[in-house]
């Protein structure tokens, strides 16, 4: 089905999130829409699948002018969309998430269900329980689920929303591949994300949206500089790799064993440097968030022993490990680093008080001011957080960092943020490191880490790998080692 | 000849009914995500009028009418305060269980003590006659068999039918619900007033049935709906553990009563709330297998006898519809 969207407004309130946008797909091929976060990608699709309604415009299918004024119009109509957060529901069976909202009769059907869903996940090589609660699938099977939900409702026009974050290297081989074959078969395939390579690999064609503004439009073979500067209207500087020399020894875990009641992980023996970066790759449940959290002192080790700057700390509370420098950064922002409702004034006010007892409102708010300038966050010091974008509320958390720091624990500090904004959080924390703090990160985007890490360690289900300097990694090699090969 | 006990336990099924009608109509509103939390004040209205009505009118079923229409329209304000003015669920819920209290006891005065029909046993035929279940099930007032049919019925739709899948998915995740094209905000308010609906019926059925007549701040009906709150969440939203939590209440009661004379150092009053504690505990042990202090207990166990102890846990834990208060909106 040929999709075309003519002139399309949108304004949320005073800002306008779309202005004049234009956009038309062939049937039959995969058609990738590129900007940074907020450049308005994510409301433009909502738009097509019926979520949202545009102030103006028009969208026609296979020539024919059409309005919905729900999702489930824009099903009728054969448009399905992955958004980026499954959406999905956590606490059901993937059998009932496959029925959910699917037409039918009065009786539910599991067995027919169960049937096209077993075919569905064979065609297309998938590896689906029915019977699991969907909370304890990985983002990736949760996308491939959404996927043959949909593909069994028929759509015709398939949108995914920034569908590889957050998915496995092998995950998104197979999702590229399924894609590949679904455009083969007639369906329309629009491919929102913000990565350069993505489009290279995969799209027919690129729409690049800046700052809810059509950018340009382009066809292979891509030029990535020509695309950088669409999405950001100039050339963006690559960082360079300059090792830091590492200093005196901050962390020391020997013998560590820690486990919840999933997962038990190997004896672990690290040593962290001050200035060094160490990257803790694998997919996502591996056990790298219980290594981190244990050496934040959130989760008590079974055996072994966590020494800081000499200090041991093994089994002591949070609050030690505070005092002794540790801070970690969740990977949460909303939900556990940043609290929804208070002003960035009062954010800083609790990390730091300005008073004992009474604050002086004044003085805070100038000091707000005077962080957000040297955070570059788009926003006031009394703008409640929630108000805040993604690359926003994570500049927040790195300004809310105390100094001085010794070791710095961070999951997923650039999840979901543009190539611009990384890149500034990035530069951030390669400053600390320089100014002799170890850093600690996770993070699921392979390149990112071989760029900016000095070691990394990989996690397969529970299993630890030996700190291995980047120099003697490939990306591929990494890829097949948080798949469980080449150990 | 049926011992003792049987007709103590049918008692117990007697006392049970309404608690079961209630508990699936507030299990059915907050799957769908609306708390009702005015379930005690509309069942005092609901019984005052149901009675009320019965009596001027003369009829008996015009008389659970009135109780189920009130119960729906208490129902009703709860839903239109959060889903269309999108106030909170809990003080308007709150508000209007006190207002119902007070209404019932003020307008229901020239009622108190009146005679007035009351319905009785309705022995079911060839099924009355079997031994013990005869004289436990089928020799009950009509109200008993449709608190155990409702609760059937309710297992089979949530469970077993389309529109009930929805309805958990409305209480799951709206926006997700919304995308597959339910219309949350209309399911919303069906349940709501279907739950308030059975919620009146139920308190109906205290001054129509159980107890027989009104008899103001002594007809012992004041204090229900709160339990039928706490049994919901017991139940863990899921009507057939919900009838169990009933159930059990009930069974409680009746054992304080029998208890008193065998027991004469305990003092009467201690027997009489016993069951309210009980109750509290029965909550805290179909969730212990959520804290951490368990899990990391159960973790060091030998894999096998691990795998039992969370399964045991793991079929106790219940969790509450992730939605349960919040408010949607379609854009």
């Amino acid at each position: 089905m040929k999709v075309e969207m003519r002139h399309i407004y949108k304004s949320f309130g005073p800002v306008r999130a779309l202005q004049d946008v234009s956009l038309t797909v062939e049937a039959g091929t995969i058609h990738g829409l590129l900007g940074e976060n907020g450049a308005g990608k994510t409301t433009l699709m909502k738009i097509l699948s019926g979520y949202l309604r545009p102030d103006r415009g028009e969208i026609l299918l296979d020539g024919k002018p059409v309005r919905f004024t729900s999702p489930a119009e824009g099903l009728r109509h054969g448009i399905g969309m992955l958004h980026q957060d499954p959406m999905d529901f956590p606490a059901m069976s993937v059998l009932d998430n496959f029925m959910m909202g699917h037409e039918g009769g009065f009786w539910l059907d599991r067995r027919g269900a169960r049937r096209a869903l077993q075919e569905l996940a064979r065609q297309f090589g998938f590896d689906l329980d029915p019977d699991v609660r969907v909370d304890h699938l990985t983002v990736g099977e949760r996308q491939q689920l959404e996927l043959l939900r949909l593909l069994w409702r028929g759509v015709r026009v398939l949108i995914l929303d920034e569908p590889t974050t957050g998915i496995s290297a092998p995950q998104k081989v197979r999702l590229f591949d399924t894609l590949r074959r679904l455009a083969g078969e007639g369906k329309t395939i629009i491919f929102v994300t913000h990565k350069l390579e993505e489009v290279e690999e995969l799209c027919h064609r690129v729409t690049v949206l800046r700052q809810g503004h059509l950018a340009g439009e382009a066809t292979p073979p891509y030029s990535p500089q020509r695309l950088i500067e669409m999405m950001f209207g100039r050339p963006l500087p690559m960082p360079e790799r300059q090792p830091v020399p590492p200093g005196e020894p901050v962390l020391e875990i020997r013998n560590l064993v820690v486990g919840d009641h999933r997962l038990r992980l190997s004896r672990a023996n690290l040593t962290v440097r001050s200035g060094e970066i160490i990257g803790l790759a694998g997919m996502e449940g591996s056990g790298q968030q219980l290594f981190m959290r244990a050496c934040a002192g959130l989760v008590r080790p079974w055996e072994g022993s966590i020494r800081v700057r000499g200090k041991d700390l093994t089994g002591k509370p949070y609050h030690a490990f505070l005092e002794a420098g540790v801070l970690f950064v969740p990977a949460n922002r909303l939900e556990e680093g940043l609290i929804p409702g208070l002003t960035l004034t009062e954010h800083f006010q609790l990390v730091y008080p300005n008073g004992r007892y009474l604050i002086d409102w004044e003085q805070a708010r100038a000091e707000a001011q005077r962080r957000i300038r040297d955070f570059s966050i788009r926003g006031k010091p009394e703008t409640v957080v929630e108000a805040l974008s993604g690359g926003n509320q994570q500049r927040t958390l790195l300004a809310l960092i105390r100094t001085p720091a010794h070791l710095l624990l961070l999951e997923h500090p650039t999840r979901g943020l543009d190539v611009e904004s990384s890149m500034w959080v990035w530069r951030r924390l390669k400053e600390r490191a320089q100014e002799g703090t170890a850093l600690m990160v996770i993070s699921s985007d392979l390149q990112e880490l071989m760029q900016y890490c000095d070691r990394i360690i990989v996690f397969f289900s529970g299993r630890i790998s030996e700190p291995i300097p980047t120099e003697e990694l490939t990306l591929d090699r990494l890829g097949h080692m948080i798949a469980g090969r080449g150990w | 000849m049926t011992p003792e006990w049987i007709f103590g336990l049918a008692g117990v099924l007697a006392a049970a009914a309404p608690l079961l009608i209630a508990v699936i109509g507030e299990t059915f509103s907050e799957r769908a995500g609306v708390v009702n939390l005015s379930v005690n004040g509309a069942m005092l209205l609901a019984a005052m009028a149901g009675f009320a009505v019965a009596v001027r009118t003369g009829s008996l079923e015009l008389g659970f009418l009135a109780g189920a229409v009130l119960g729906a329209l208490m129902a009703l304000v709860v839903a239109f305060a959060s889903l269309t003015l999108r106030q909170s669920q809990v003080a308007v819920g709150l508000v209007l269980a006190l207002l119902g209290r007070d209404l019932a006891y003020f307008l229901g005065n020239p009622f108190m003590g009146v005679p007035g029909p009351r319905v009785g046993a309705l022995p079911i035929p060839v099924l009355k006659d079997l031994p013990v279940l005869g004289p436990l099930l089928f020799q009950q007032s009509p109200v008993v068999y449709i608190s155990l049919i409702t609760v059937a019925l309710a297992w089979v739709w949530i469970f077993r039918t389309r529109p009930g899948l929805v309805l958990r998915g409305v209480g799951e995740r709206p926006p997700a619900a919304f995308v597959r094209g339910v219309p949350v905000t209309r399911v919303r308010y069906g349940y709501a007033i279907l739950g308030g609906a059975l919620v009146g019926f139920a308190g109906a059925a205290y001054t129509l049935d159980l107890k027989g007549g009104w008899q103001g701040p002594i007809s012992g009906i004041d204090g229900i709906g709160w339990i039928v709150l706490a049994i919901t969440i017991f139940g863990g939203w899921h009507p057939v553990r919900g009838a169990f939590g009933a159930l059990l209440f009930a069974l409680l009661q009746w054992l304080s009563l029998v208890l008193q004379p065998s027991l004469p150092g305990i003092p009467s009053q201690v027997l009489n709330v016993a069951p309210f504690p009980l109750m509290i505990f029965a909550l805290l042990l179909t969730n212990l297998g959520n804290t951490e202090w368990v899990q990391t207990a159960l973790s060091r166990l030998p894999e096998s006898s691990r795998r039992l102890a969370l399964r045991v846990l793991r079929s106790l834990q219940v969790s509450p519809p992730a939605a349960l208060g919040t408010v949607f909106e379609e854009e």
